[in-house]
């Protein structure tokens, strides 16, 4: 039998402080380009918008014998539309994106625009001959100003509510410290490819929010699983602290977090490398998100989850001490009420922390 | 009884798996040979599969009926028509003011007589449809505004109509399965247009754009023989009025001018003769929906130059030959979407014929025409989103698509077989089966695969496989832990599944989200992903466990696993 780990025994939360140290420094990173790229002048903006949420053009053209980059700009630029950017595609020699970025925000203006800027790309694209002949527009897509906030704002409240249903989930099938750590780790996972895309510039449209929703459900994926094996811990060895509990399920757990996320990884590499120009935004951002979905279900999730549950206990403890147990149960809430550890069921709730 | 259950167990999925394969490659008709070679087998797999634009090419327009022009027009149109019957009757009008801005839409009757204010409503009820104003008579005028919920049944009932005009003017130019349908909230008075494989989609575009709004009118100008009185301006047109434009006339552009071929280029940049300006009667003779036939037909001088004829239906032809009749020696304008096209002196009394001339191509002609048979817009429309994919990217996206799956694929496989060995082979088969299932369930449910449903396809082999990698993992360790073989996958399948139902459920929740409020890629997306997980349980848990079971009951005593 080959195995990646042989009974592992890593102390994963004594590091915590490093690892939570690491993904603050990685989102102020992101955060930081964001907001240098923003407000700094004459700098380019926080996201690298695509047409989807920004509103403008992309023609596709192949080309019988492409012409270089500069001198479709050139062309272009001759025939009024100067503010192209050419955009080759890598794994197609032949085919160029042409994007036009539009200037006005109201809707009249940019349906004119519109209109106006693909007339003139095919202008200048006539300089290098005819239509059908030595080029060949094989598909456009222009989005107006009032479609593209549209796109944005319902991609943003998307993303948010599906977080709202996740944190939901985990709280009925665990208890509401998991659901909101794993939710935090997700926003995490988020935050830092989000990072990424600004740092790199890489073009933010509305296949990069699938992605990124995907990799909200693959990075709580990975958090469950360890979840479900602390809860279930828990329940064998009610005497143990729930330190080292999550230690042990995420030790326990650790080769099946490796092979799977290895697989989709090399899934979604597959996708980088062979789905071509249009799934390249979407694979990106799927790609650092794997890494980092599975890096925030060891070292952001387990930590925050530990931390809320040994804070609660302590809380409970020295109130239990103070006061009477009714006080207690408000203050944990009623699901919390009974302190005696039941003999099963998914509600079961062991204190394992402070108990050792 | 074990024995029994295996057999069930396989019944079942071999009767799915047949289903299922049938579903994706077999025919939709009585089967031939053909279908079973391997041309036979990729043309009804082609058949059966809904392919998304992005994949075989198309059009994909989002347009937006700007309903505030129907009140608009509304507005002024009840205002001309009051002023002209209240003068009629000889009733004591100062004035009628039209106000159409700020969403509000109001006009305004001011009389010199506080006391015939009554009798002016009265008489107007009578001859003018203001079912939807709600008249306030205070003092010496009378308000007549448009309630908020008059304008939601008016701006419902235009994009409706306008939603219909589209689906006509789609139909007559011939494009095939053509989508009209209703798009985002209904009070955003948007509709969505697909139109699969179009060779000429700016032409189409142009088509469904058209407002062809056609109008006949009478312009105030001394009668023939002196010719017919323009203005260099349009603020010259309005000085002759005195100023402001009165509610009963409209100053009009007028222009003999090249009409911009439907095929595309935009007329703002074409050099143009300089534009004239009459001054028109509002409300006209008779519009657009008198039409009873139009056609496209060459001009008198013959050559390139063409015309539209066109024919009145039996009421309008009523009223414009009595208006013509009483009108000879006088000016008619032909006017289409506000712009004079022509001007004629009436000669004698014309019942049903007329013509638009304005030197059009044979193209142009020709689409004018189809578009004004199928009706004017109630307004007009501005696009939204246009995303137009040629058959040639399509084909691209779908080799690219097929081609990343694959690679995916192979390299799970591999990956499975190196390190689990004999049980690797379980996954695999859950895998393949994962696969043949969601085509099959696309095709069920009459989804559409695009562009980013194969890469749902592609995530969903990660985290299908996740399952077995879970359930091999957890058999692995109750086997460490001492426990026998059977024993051992007994558990190992019971404690994962949990785990396995937990981690589903949550990525579906989020893909449910991105399937109800996202719009066209994010769908395709969700609908895969979904399919494919929902699937997952059956393969990756039901079949793998039943292959296990065959192997722990082929052999009296287990030895060892390959896991």
């Amino acid at each position: 039998m080959i195995q990646v780990f042989k009974d592992v025994k890593v102390d994963w939360l004594a590091n915590r402080r490093v690892f939570i140290a690491i993904s603050v420094l990685l989102m102020l990173a992101g955060l930081g380009s964001a907001v240098v790229r923003q407000w700094a002048p004459g700098g380019t903006e926080a996201f690298n918008l695509g047409v989807d949420f920004k509103g403008g053009t992309v023609v596709t053209v192949r080309f019988k014998q492409r012409p270089s980059a500069e001198a479709i700009r050139d062309a272009l630029a001759a025939s009024g539309a100067s503010d192209a950017v050419i955009q080759p595609v890598i794994d197609k020699p032949d085919v160029v994106l042409i994007k036009i970025p539009l200037a006005g925000t109201s809707d009249a203006e940019s349906q004119a625009q519109i209109d106006l800027g693909r007339s003139r790309v095919r202008t200048g694209l006539n300089k290098f001959g005819t239509e059908g002949d030595a080029y060949e527009i094989i598909g456009t897509d222009a989005v107006g100003a009032v479609a593209g906030a549209q796109l944005r704002n319902k991609a943003i409240a998307v993303t948010l509510a599906a977080l709202v249903g996740i944190l939901m989930y985990i709280a009925f099938r665990f208890e509401w410290t998991y659901g909101a750590a794993a939710v935090i780790a997700v926003f995490h996972d988020v935050l830092v490819t989000l990072g990424f895309f600004s740092i790199f510039q890489w073009e933010v449209s509305l296949t990069v929010i699938a992605a990124l929703l995907t990799l909200v459900g693959f990075s709580v994926n990975d958090t469950i699983v360890i979840f479900d094996r602390i809860r279930e811990n828990r329940r064998l060895h009610r005497r143990q602290s729930l330190y080292k509990i999550t230690n042990d399920a995420i030790n326990q757990t650790l080769s099946r977090t490796v092979i799977t996320s290895g697989l989709v990884f090399l899934s979604v590499l597959a996708m980088v490398l062979f789905g071509g120009e249009v799934l390249r935004g979407f694979s990106l951002a799927l790609l650092i998100g794997v890494i980092f979905g599975t890096y925030s279900s060891v070292a952001i999730a387990s930590p925050i989850m530990v931390w809320w549950e040994q804070r609660i206990a302590a809380a409970s403890k020295t109130s239990a001490t103070v006061a009477n147990r009714s006080a207690t149960g408000a203050a944990r809430g009623p699901s919390t009420g009974g302190r005696q550890p039941l003999p099963s069921g998914a509600g079961n709730r062991s204190r394992g922390a402070g108990r050792a | 009884m074990k024995k029994k259950n295996l057999l069930q167990r396989t019944i079942l999925i071999v009767v799915i798996t047949l289903i299922g394969i049938y579903i994706v490659i077999g025919p939709r008709h009585r089967p031939t040979l053909h279908d079973f070679t391997w041309s036979g087998i990729k043309a009804n797999l082609a058949a059966n599969i809904k392919l998304g634009l992005d994949l075989k090419g198309g059009s994909h327009l989002v347009m937006r009926v700007k309903t505030d022009e129907v009140f608009k027009n509304l507005t002024l149109n009840d205002a001309s028509a009051i002023q002209t019957i209240a003068k009629e009757a000889g009733f004591p009008v100062k004035e009628v003011k039209a106000e159409t801005t700020g969403g509000n839409y109001r006009i305004i009757l001011e009389s010199t007589d506080a006391s015939k204010l009554n009798d002016i409503e009265e008489a107007v009820k009578k001859k003018v449809d203001l079912s939807e104003w709600t008249a306030s008579p205070s003092g010496n005028t009378i308000v007549w505004t448009l309630p908020a919920s008059a304008q939601t049944t008016i701006a419902e009932q235009a994009t409706e109509q306008a939603q219909r005009i589209i689906e006509s003017r789609l139909d007559a130019v011939g494009v095939a399965e053509p989508l009209v349908q209703r798009h985002g909230s209904h009070s955003s008075h948007q509709i969505l247009v697909q139109m699969p494989g179009i060779q000429d989609p700016e032409r189409v575009k142009q088509l469904l754009k058209a407002e062809s709004k056609l109008e006949l009118v009478h312009v105030v100008s001394p009668p023939s023989p002196a010719p017919v009185q323009t203005y260099n301006t349009e603020e010259e047109a309005k000085a002759s009025l005195g100023g402001t434009v009165p509610t009963n006339r409209r100053v009009l552009p007028y222009a003999d001018r090249n009409e911009p071929t439907a095929g595309g280029q935009a007329s703002g940049e074409q050099n143009q003769p300089p534009k004239k300006w009459v001054i028109v009667e509002s409300p006209a003779i008779i519009n657009g929906s008198e039409l009873r036939s139009a056609a496209a037909t060459q001009a008198q001088g013959g050559g390139d130059s063409y015309q539209i004829s066109f024919a009145l239906k039996p009421s309008g032809a009523d009223k414009f030959g009595a208006w013509t009749g009483a009108n000879i020696n006088e000016y008619m304008g032909v006017v289409l979407n506000d712009e004079v096209k022509s001007v004629a002196y009436i000669k004698g009394q014309i019942h049903d014929q007329g013509e638009i001339s304005g030197r059009f191509t044979k193209q142009s002609a020709e689409d004018l025409a189809l578009t004004l048979r199928s009706g004017a817009l109630p307004a007009p429309i501005e696009y939204l989103e246009e995303r137009t994919v040629g058959p040639s990217l399509g084909a691209d996206s779908i080799r690219s698509g097929v081609r990343a799956s694959l690679v995916g694929l192979i390299l799970v496989v591999l990956f499975m077989l190196f390190y689990y060995r004999g049980s690797g082979v379980n996954a695999v088969v859950a895998l393949i089966l994962n696969m043949i299932l969601m085509l099959a369930g696309l095709i069920i449910f009459q989804a559409t695969l695009t562009l980013p449903g194969i890469a749902g396809i592609i995530l969903t082999i990660g985290m299908a496989v996740d399952s077995n990698v879970l359930i091999f993992e957890r058999i692995r360790e109750e086997l460490r832990s001492g426990k026998t073989i059977p024993s051992a996958i007994e558990q190992g399948f019971a404690r994962a599944f949990v785990t396995i139902i937990d981690t589903h459920v949550t990525t579906v929740i989020s893909s449910l989200f991105l399937f109800v409020f996202g719009t066209g890629p994010l769908r395709g997306f969700a609908v895969t992903l979904i399919l494919g997980l929902v699937i997952n349980l059956f393969s990756a848990v039901y079949v793998s466990r039943t292959i296990f079971m065959w192997e722990l009951s082929r052999k009296r005593k287990m030895e060892s696993l390959s896991i």
